[in-house]
């Protein structure tokens, strides 16, 4: 199929990604009258999204005091203060009005005695700008992303907009500064298919399948923010990656914070809770990054469980009852795939690689954005986890990634329609649109001798693990560096050992592998140009955040010697930077 | 440990019929059957074709045959199945390549219940009230993924593959039994057509198959009284 012409389709918004960003923005688009097209490799219900556990975070007060600001606070800090104050007001603003919506839109939620949404504490997230935890996470059992899949996904059947499902976008068309549609590679033929548009919404998730031990889906290889890059649009903040404190050990698989939510408690290998030590007044439930810090260092200290490279995470004090209704889940994992019951027994936890604060570049509309002056590419847009707005700033909170999605897929739903109606189709590149593409797949298809790409992907999970991931040395990230070079030098050579066309995943995940050499590049190279501490970017030798000379966001853009680094400022409304304890 | 791996193959490129390979894999006891596609997929043969994605349970890519049972493979150890595992598609839907099926009719079966929250009322404010017995009528059925493994270890839907089958009725319980939900009149009208609720036979497969524990046979049998109770 890859000699005959690609298949045309013309829509007025298309939308790459069937995750909670990339359904929310399908939604308000559908809902608007716009045609709308959905183009996912997974069947939708498939999504990352779903693998999201705890909750949703929105300053209802259902179960004590909250105010937005407080939320906002929580955000700004909780991000080590590199976070756009003027988009972390608004997620926690819109919050509110956006968790309801998803109830009226029939989402489960649990429920207080009275029949609200129930709410439950969560890291970081605190009463009166810092005092203690709060009850602000609403949430569906331990299944909340799953559920907030589901009902997006139902509510776009209502609303009849169009799935492609399976297909893979393998380029974006770009040309003279604007936007103009995607080239899509339909799974079950190889054919070819274009997708000429007026807006284009990037939902594509994360890159967590970089590094060897993570919560992410083997599916979860930066596709978006790889496509995006190679057509000239800068990487923000990648040096900004979230290790969540609480993955089974040797395995990854998320246990949601919502376990120290309810009251679970970290161990170190001595039994001692070592969270004392390092927060004292937040303990187990501090941000991410404080957390997955101190595990480290205890396992550093010879203090992780039989001097290895892991913790305990306990819950057995909650009780069945707590346990059966509000994590029935995360327990449920834990006996499978470690074969401990957490009614009685702790389990083993060890930091895994969970979440890009990094991304595509965006204003708050989720317009694209391509350089320190914030001028956007007119008809792109990108949200959710490939996009960098900046509301997480140097570290997420729990929570605010679903937040994050459903604000701002929204928001960038609500303006694809507005520019929708503002301009016409845009014409095409000139003769084949996929003959860049097509290029690129052949030539992979007809290397007959080369390396398999499994090896090349593993070297690479390896190295990023081991030298990227919580603390890092210039000489770690020296080390990194010269690997991920030589791994894209032996990419040119990488082979497909599957010939045919149909249903070929060979072909793509050679492209996947492609995708993460790309990021794994620029993710290196800002967090070796970052020479200080903040969030979750730890820099043994230059311990201390440094606001004088780094108070910045990164830009890295695309060139033949490499990524190029250029930066531009934070913006700032209402928390001058203080030091960040808890 | 060794284990000898059964895989049924099919290429639609070469092959006129499915054929069965086996492969000799180095596996730890507490890995899936997951991980033991993908030694093969990475360091075997990268030709084996099967969808998987979160690797946890929970999107529901990877419910295929596995010895004789349709289960998730990222959530089947080693250890619960021996040193002979076989592995098969889904039976009663098309094969596309080896493990792979076509799931286009499961979903539009899924899609012909009506499986979103139906009520025109405009909404208050707020967030409807819902108390949470209200809620728990309907918890079970929430937990669904959409993997196939239920309908698709159905009798009654080998029999007639028209038969909206079990997933698709778990996904409408979900809302019929939903307080919010004003259209479960219309959804119970589909499910008693011939094709709906009344070709289950309570042969509990489906049960024995749902990676996520749900009652599906009592869930089938609440729709069905609830039919009941409306016509009589």
């Amino acid at each position: 199929m890859l000699d005959s012409g690609p298949v045309i389709h013309e829509f007025d918004a298309v939308i790459v990604g069937a995750g909670g960003a990339g359904l929310y923005a399908a939604l308000e688009l559908a809902r608007d009258g716009v045609p709308t097209a959905v183009i996912s490799k997974l069947y939708p219900t498939r999504s990352h999204t779903g693998a999201a556990q705890g909750g949703i975070c929105a300053a209802l007060g259902n179960q004590e005091e909250d105010h937005w600001e407080w939320h906002m606070f929580d955000t700004v800090k909780g991000g080590d203060y590199l976070v756009d104050q003027d988009a972390a007001e608004i997620l926690a603003r819109e919050a509110i009005e956006t968790v309801i919506e998803l109830e009226h839109l029939g989402l489960p939620f649990n429920r207080t005695p009275d029949g609200r949404i129930d709410q439950r504490r969560f890291g970081g997230h605190t009463r009166n700008f810092g005092e203690a935890p709060v009850r602000r996470a609403c949430y569906a059992a331990d299944r909340t992303g799953h559920m907030i899949l589901q009902t997006l996904y139902q509510q776009c059947i209502k609303h009849g907009v169009r799935f492609f499902d399976e297909y893979h976008v393998v380029d974006l068309l770009v040309e003279d500064g604007l936007s103009r549609g995607v080239v899509a590679y339909r799974l079950a033929d190889g054919a070819l298919h274009v997708f000429r548009s007026k807006a284009v919404l990037l939902a594509t998730g994360g890159f967590g399948r970089m590094f060897r031990i993570t919560s992410n889906a083997h599916t979860l290889t930066g596709d978006g923010l790889a496509l995006a890059y190679r057509r000239g649009v800068p990487l923000e903040d990648m040096e900004f990656y979230q290790f969540h404190p609480t993955g089974l050990a040797g395995l990854g698989v998320l246990l949601s914070e919502a376990a120290r939510g309810e009251g679970g408690i970290l161990l170190n290998g001595k039994g001692e809770r070592f969270m004392e030590r390092y927060a004292p007044t937040l303990l187990d439930l501090a941000p991410r990054d404080v957390v997955s810090r101190a595990i480290y260092q205890e396992i550093r200290a010879g203090r992780g469980v039989d001097g290895k490279d892991y913790v305990w995470l306990d819950v057995h004090h909650l009780g069945r009852a707590v346990i059966d209704e509000k994590l029935p889940d995360i327990t449920d994992f834990a006996r499978i795939y470690q074969g401990v019951e957490p009614y009685t027994q702790p389990v083993g936890i060890q930091p895994t690689a969970h979440y890009a604060m990094g991304g595509v570049p965006t204003d708050v509309t989720a317009r694209v954005v391509i350089d320190e002056r914030n001028t956007p590419l007119p008809g792109l847009y990108a949200a959710g986890e490939c996009a960098c707005v900046s509301v997480h700033g140097a570290n997420r909170l729990g929570t605010n990634s679903l937040l994050d999605i459903l604000v701002f897929g929204r928001r960038a739903g609500r303006d694809m329609a507005r520019f929708a109606r503002s301009t016409e189709l845009p014409e095409l590149p000139a003769g084949d649109p996929a003959e860049r593409v097509r290029g690129e797949l052949d030539a992979l298809r007809s290397r007959q001798e080369g390396e398999p790409p499994a090896r090349i992907r593993k070297e690479l999970a390896d190295v990023m693990m081991d030298d990227v991931s919580v603390f890092r040395t210039e000489e770690t990230l020296r080390r990194a560096q010269g690997v991920v070079r030589e791994l894209k030098e032996r990419y040119h050579r990488v082979r497909v050992q599957d010939g045919g066309v149909r249903f070929n995943q060979d072909l793509l995940e050679v492209r996947e592998v492609g995708y993460l050499l790309d990021i794994a590049e620029v993710t290196v190279a800002a967090a070796l140009a970052r020479q200080e501490s903040r969030g979750a970017h730890y820099r043994e030798d230059y311990p201390a955040r440094d606001d004088t000379n780094w108070l910045k966001h990164s830009l890295a853009s695309r060139s033949d010697g490499g990524p190029l680094l250029r930066y531009k400022p934070v913006t700032i409304t209402r928390f001058t930077p203080k030091p960040r304890t808890y | 440990m060794q284990v000898t791996l059964r895989i049924q193959r099919f290429d639609p490129e070469h092959d006129s019929a499915p054929r069965w390979q086996e492969y000799r894999v180095d596996a730890d006891p507490m890995a899936r059957v997951l991980d033991l596609l993908h030694l093969v997929k990475w360091e075997q043969d990268a030709s084996l074709t099967f969808r998987r994605s979160c690797g946890h349970g929970i999107c529901g890519s990877d419910a295929m045959l596995i010895n004789g049972r349709n289960r998730l493979a990222c959530k089947i150890r080693v250890d619960q199945l021996g040193r002979r595992i076989s592995v098969a598609p889904l039976p009663g839907l098309p094969v596309v390549k080896d493990l792979v099926v076509d799931m286009d009719g499961f979903f539009a079966k899924y899609r012909s219940v009506r499986p979103y929250l139906i009520n025109d009322q405009p909404p208050p404010v707020r967030e409807r009230r819902q108390l949470p017995q209200e809620r728990a009528v309907f918890d079970d059925t929430t937990k669904c993924i959409l993997c196939g493994a239920c309908t698709s270890s159905c009798p009654s839907f080998w029999a007639r593959s028209e038969y909206v089958g079990p997933a698709a009725i778990v996904n409408a319980h979900r809302f019929i039994f939903d307080s919010r939900d004003e259209g479960a009149a219309e959804r119970l009208a589909i499910l008693s057509d011939r094709d709906g609720v009344w070709r289950c036979r309570t042969i509990f497969n489906c049960v024995d198959a749902c990676p996520r524990g749900i009652n599906i046979t009592r869930a089938i049998l609440e729709v069905s009284a609830a039919i009941v109770e409306r016509t009589t």
